[in-house]
């Protein structure tokens, strides 16, 4: 199927960004946030697994910050995000909004 | 080792429209009411439900329970029990005028009256001409639901458990049903909850096909748990399929888009539903277009380098149409299939939507089982409603609109009943020495497995094999090789391991979990439609293309022990009126 190219990657790979400093997330945390990306909605359950599966071992503190408070919303209100109907009100999501739209 | 064990007056598993109208209706009546959910409650896939809710309130021209009872019949290919059809039908109203008192945000008339849309399959007096029955939400009925519910169930203290997965129930020597021993996923710890009532409402388990439109969580646990406590499961072989879900994604496209111009295409370019439909088309019944989609496939005129889907056409309407009324279609086709349908067309396939069979219950929403020449002997204490339960109010085939409505209808009536038989007398029955024991020897043996069988490996087989040989057209030499095949993976599934035996949120040991489950559910339905021997709503059978009333006007029992088959009779008389008797089923 020919298609659009794949957007540009807007959080690049945290391996090349060569920054020890930052504090990955610990087994639990990202245990219990795979869990969560489990939806009522199959578009935010594709989506959500794609996005973990490529990048879930690679999320730092404040990524998962992001993203748990992306789960908050209710199912409607999250695919409208990734869709690109509606922005999340904090814009502090901005970068894993644009991470889950290209996922 | 003795699990420790919690107490409540009622028990319930799921937290979807089903559960949640239940448990609402035993805590306002001052019951103790725990509530289990693998995820947060309003995450049930109720959500997703956007269409509505049927029922005859007559808001926008006459309408009579009667009709829609008369509709849902006839969409159940009469295989539909007619107490119950009545019972929903006529309880319609009461239950959508309930929900719009407790705060839920119906679209309206300008008189302020409910608005109804149409509906494929409602009519007004007998099939003479469409009805408008459908109540909604704007196109997130489904959620307004569930968070009307929850709200309501948090003010009547409802204990909600959330992110606790039931395993196992718990029966005692005389097949009372006492709990569910279950795992809370945040600790490891494996628990029963005892009950005086046991609900199940764990909503359906469409992920046991590839192509499917349920959320990843619709495994079928009700299904398993049920099957491994020696019950049968009823009407398993008939699930509804949506035409056009995205091939390889399963997300549904709604019928909206051929409403709106939208045409089907094969291989070569054809539209083909011409053939088939010459005077609906593209926009003939759900069954019709799948099953005229499914042979064009498997004539070898699919499309992509599989050949496995076909493709649905809609860059002739012109940008501003898309634009303007398919927004959301737009955006599902480019995420999902990685087409513009502005420019090309969406690949699509017939996908798994609802399961119309389930654990057997009567119009109380107690479980019912064969036994001593009764087909439906009351199992003791067990209860199960909404997507789980087969009660049977969609027979072979679903009406869109009348699955939330069950949930609501006989949530409520079951929630009503078990208020009646005034548990706060009573006090719990012991527990069996042995309680919960084989819950927790099935995670310990899961634990412990050297086994090479991964398994997202054979739930990832059993997928494909039910597509593929329990799919749109069945027959008996697909079915027969379909029933081998899951026999097989059934003893593969025996040896799966896992990696991973960490104690909080294993999704690894949780998914193992869920594939016995998946196995169960798979197994009663490709053995049912295996022996049904005739084309009835939802089981389509190319060697047996007509509907056979003399044979197999009856519903089908599966138990898991040996695979065991039994059958009984399809109740014909409702309540209060006259019989439908059989007829053609034309539109
Ligand atoms: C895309 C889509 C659109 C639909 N639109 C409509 C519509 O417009 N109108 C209509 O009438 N029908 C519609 N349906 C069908 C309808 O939505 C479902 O049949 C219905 O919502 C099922 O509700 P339920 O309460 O039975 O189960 P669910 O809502 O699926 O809830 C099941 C609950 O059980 C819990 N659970 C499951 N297993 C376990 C376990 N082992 N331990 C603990 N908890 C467990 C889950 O966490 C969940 O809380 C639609 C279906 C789909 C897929």
């Amino acid at each position: 199927m020919t298609g659009s190219p794949p957007p540009a990657d807007p959080m690049p790979s945290r391996a090349d960004a060569g920054d020890g400093a930052r504090a990955m997330l610990d087994a639990t945390r990202l245990a219990r946030m795979r869990w969560r990306c489990r939806r009522g909605m199959l578009e935010n359950d594709i989506v959500l697994t794609r996005f973990l599966d490529a990048r879930g071992t690679d999320l730092d503190e404040a990524d998962a910050r992001a993203l748990d408070a992306l789960l908050d919303l209710t199912d409607g209100e999250l695919w409208d995000v990734i869709a690109g109907r509606s922005e999340p009100a904090d814009a502090a999501l901005a970068t894993m909004v644009a991470a889950l739209r290209a996922a | 080792m003795t699990l420790p064990v919690r107490h409540f007056d009622a028990v319930i598993v799921g937290a979807g429209g089903a559960g949640m109208r239940a448990s609402l209706q035993l805590a306002q009546a001052g019951l103790s009411v725990a509530v289990l959910s693998k995820v947060f409650p309003t995450r049930s896939h109720t959500v997703a439900a956007q269409g509505g809710i049927g029922a005859s309130l007559g808001n926008m021209s006459e309408d009579h329970w009667i009709w829609h009872m008369y509709d849902t019949i006839k969409g159940s290919d009469w295989l539909g029990d007619q107490d119950a059809i009545e019972f929903m039908c006529k309880a319609a109203p009461k239950v959508v005028y309930e929900l719009e008192h407790f705060g839920m945000p119906f679209d309206r008339n300008a008189d302020g009256t409910i608005y109804q849309r149409p509906f494929g399959g409602h009519s007004a007096n007998f099939g003479e001409k469409p009805v408008q029955r459908a109540c909604a939400v704007a196109d997130r009925t489904g959620h307004a639901l569930l968070h009307t519910l929850y709200q309501r169930n948090v003010k009547a203290q409802t204990q909600f458990f959330v992110e606790w997965m039931a395993l196992d129930l718990v029966r005692d020597a005389d097949g009372e049903v006492l709990g569910v021993t279950a795992l809370e996923m945040e600790t490891g710890e494996i628990v029963i909850l005892q009950g005086k009532a046991t609900i199940f409402a764990t909503g359906g388990a469409g992920r046991i096909f590839a192509a499917s439109t349920n959320a990843f969580i619709n495994t079928g646990d009700g299904l398993g748990m049920t099957a491994r406590a020696g019950l049968p499961l009823e009407d398993m072989e008939f699930w509804q399929f949506h035409p056009t879900g995205v091939a390889g994604a399963g997300v549904l496209i709604t019928e909206g888009v051929r409403g709106e111009g939208g045409i089907l295409l094969n291989s070569q370019g054809e539209r083909f539903m011409e053939r088939y439909a010459p005077n609906l088309k593209d926009l003939a019944s759900r069954d019709v277009v799948s099953r005229s989609m499914d042979q064009e496939i498997k004539e070898g005129r699919g499309v992509g380098p599989h050949k496995d889907h076909v493709l649905l056409k809609l860059d002739h309407l012109g940008p501003e149409v898309i634009m303007k009324r398919l927004p959301s279609i737009r955006e599902i086709a480019i995420k999902f299939a990685n087409v513009d349908p502005i420019k090309e067309p969406i690949p699509v396939v017939p996908t798994i939507h609802y399961q119309m069979g389930g654990i057997p219950v009567n119009i109380h929403g107690q479980v019912v089982a064969p036994q001593g020449g009764n087909p439906n002997a009351v199992v003791p204490g067990f209860y199960a409603v909404g997507e789980c339960s087969c009660v049977s109010v969609h027979g072979a085939n679903r009406l869109g609109t009348n699955s939330l409505l069950d949930l609501v209808v006989f949530g409520r009536a079951t929630g009503d009943f078990i208020v009646g038989e005034n548990l706060k007398a009573r006090s719990h029955k012991p527990l069996p020495k042995d309680a919960g024991e084989a819950a927790r020897e099935r995670v310990a043996r899961l634990d412990a497995s050297k086994g090479t069988e991964r398994v997202q490996d054979v739930a990832n087989t059993l997928r494909k094999t039910m597509q593929a040989h329990c799919g749109v057209f069945r027959n008996q030499q697909l079915l027969s090789e379909g029933v081998t095949r899951v026999m097989e993976l059934a003893e593969r599934a025996q040896h799966v391991a896992i990696g991973d035996r960490s104690q909080t949120f294993n999704t690894a040991r949780v998914e193992a979990l869920e594939l016995d489950n998946l196995m169960e559910t798979a197994k009663a339905t490709i053995v049912s439609a295996e022996a049904r021997r005739e084309s009835r709503g939802a089981q389509a059978r190319s060697d047996y293309p007509t509907r056979d009333d003399v044979n197999w006007l009856k519903h089908t029992l599966w138990y898991s022990e040996g695979n065991r088959l039994d059958y009984k009779p399809v109740n014909l008389t409702p309540l209060t009126v006259e019989s439908f008797p059989p007829k053609a089923r034309t539109y």
